[in-house]
């Protein structure tokens, strides 16, 4: 079991999360000039590192907030969470980043 | 030649007694070079190598594998063989699969406990049912056998499974697949690495992949633990790893990985004959020949590596399996565990060529690899073999994400496996 420290409601258990994957994907502005190939790359192509892991979760039966979470995917342990719109942090450890 | 397995061979060594077994395939030190290397010895890595060499005429082939044969999802699934896909192109690649299963065991030469003791899914709502037609009848129009049942039947045909009008979760009717069933997991990883080594194939564990060698975007060979190994040709079949492979080889895949939760009851006198699966409250479960009820969940929602997931996952499982047999509740369970999956998001696999010439992926079997197993290793033997993919596997390419040509089987291999 997780124990997730949502930025705004403090530490709670996992099953009152929602995990909504990979975070920091930006969607291209200049979808008109990409071939299928490179949209390929935003739709489905993903990170998927064995170590730290920059992931959004949303508090689906607390807050309803979405943030960020730097995670391990071997360990679980949780390096950080942060708001939305913040840059993700350096975690010295892993290949994640 | 190896030694033949049969009634007279049991008999001759258990007048000697059983001391003089000879070893089922050896363990050789890495070649050099090999013309085609395939990295993971799981049951599909390990079907690749014996197709290869059976099919295709190549035996200078070696199989690596960084921990030993089948201790990856091989050994820890729940070991269901089904060929009830909706899609055509996965009904026709998993009933290649369940056909090649028939006769396993003699092509082998090794006993693989194949059991096609029937498979029944169940539906619990109107819409469930209706979802469920649809299925059965798309499966029957690939002429593959499938068949409805109404709840009266499905309370015959599984008597302990709550069929009751009152009942939590309410049995509407159920598709039934009776060529469906089991096998014995290790026994499948085994009788691959048996036939492909008496073939000539190099089945070389604790030999971990850390690097490819890649010129003028070609494949020449890797770096393991131990040591350089060349290579003309690479088939990489790393369930739950293969994101990490694919990051040594420089690109990306579709593809994340998540645990997925299965466990053991004590062992009980037969009580369920048949597979049962329920989409709807994600639980299936069958009775293994020591007697253990075999029940397996729905995969943990995060990403992770771990082979370990999270309590609520289980309760969650366990809630719906003891209202679907309340007889069940009172079980102790023997053990737990957790596999790591590759999901695709249109939950089928990628089987075919990559970015890199002469490197081949076969991944992102997600949570129901195991059923494929024989039919997986043969179109993958082939595509290594020509080039170019067999054509049962040529729309699970990785380019279907960037065509949009995707094999939507979220419905049938969402869970129940």
């Amino acid at each position: 079991m997780l124990l997730i420290p949502c930025p705004y409601c403090g530490k709670r258990d996992e099953h009152e999360f929602s995990y909504a994957r990979e975070g920091h994907i930006t969607r291209p502005t200049n979808g008109e000039q990409l071939s299928d190939a490179e949209w390929a790359q935003y739709l489905f192509m993903r990170k998927n590192p064995k170590g730290v892991h920059y992931e959004r979760w949303m508090h689906a039966k607390g807050c309803r907030r979405y943030f960020y979470a730097a995670r391990d995917t071997v360990t679980h342990e949780i390096y950080a969470t942060y708001e939305m719109g913040q840059p993700a942090p350096v975690v010295d450890r892993g290949n994640g980043r | 030649m190896k030694q033949h397995y049969s009634i007279f061979t049991l008999a001759r060594n258990a007048a000697s007694y059983h001391e003089k077994w000879t070893e089922a395939w050896r363990s050789p030190d890495p070649k050099p070079e090999y013309d085609v290397v395939i990295v993971g010895g799981g049951g599909h890595g390990l079907a690749t190598a014996y197709y290869l060499a059976k099919e295709h005429g190549i035996t200078n082939v070696a199989v690596l594998e960084k921990g030993w044969l089948g201790g990856g999802n091989t050994g820890r699934n729940t070991t269901i063989v089904r060929s009830n896909y909706l899609w055509d192109e996965s009904a026709h690649l998993y009933e290649h699969a369940l056909k090649l299963w028939e006769g396993l065991s003699q092509d082998l030469n090794y006993n693989v406990m194949f059991s096609q003791r029937g498979l029944l899914s169940t539906a619990h709502t109107v819409h469930d049912m209706q979802a469920l037609r649809r299925r059965v009848y798309a499966i029957q129009l690939n002429g593959i056998d499938s068949e409805i049942l109404t709840r009266e039947q499905v309370a015959e045909y599984c008597p302990i499974l709550d069929c009751s009008p009152t009942a939590r979760y309410p049995v509407f009717g159920a598709s039934l697949q009776r060529r469906g069933g089991v096998a014995r997991h290790d026994a499948v990883a085994w009788g691959y690495a048996r036939g492909a080594d008496a073939r000539g194939v190099d089945v070389i564990q604790n030999c971990e992949v850390t690097g490819f060698k890649i010129e003028g975007g070609k494949v020449v060979g890797l770096e393991t633990t131990r040591g350089s190994i060349g290579a003309k040709k690479v088939g990489v079949v790393v369930a739950g790893n293969c994101g990490v492979l694919a990051g040594m080889a420089g690109f990306r895949l579709p593809i994340e990985s998540h645990p997925l939760q299965a466990m053991v009851s004590e062992p009980i006198k037969p009580v369920l004959d048949c597979v049962v699966m329920s989409g709807q409250v994600h639980v299936y479960v069958s009775q293994s020949d020591k007697g253990e009820l075999v029940f397996g969940a729905g995969i943990d929602s995060f990403n992770s590596y771990s082979q370990y997931g999270s309590p609520p996952v289980v309760e969650n499982m366990l809630n719906a399996l003891i209202e679907l047999f309340p007889i069940f509740s009172r079980l102790r369970f023997l053990r737990q565990w957790g596999g790591i999956v590759d999901t695709c998001p249109d939950a089928s696999p990628i089987i075919g060529k990559t970015p890199i010439e002469n490197l081949f992926f076969n991944c992102g079997w997600g949570t129901g690899g195991f059923k494929a197993t024989p039919g997986s290793g043969h179109v993958f033997a082939h595509t290594i073999a020509t080039g170019e993919p067999h054509k049962l596997n040529a729309a699970f390419s990785l380019e279907r994400f960037a065509t949009g040509y995707l094999i939507d089987e979220h419905g049938a291999a969402g869970v129940a496996h």
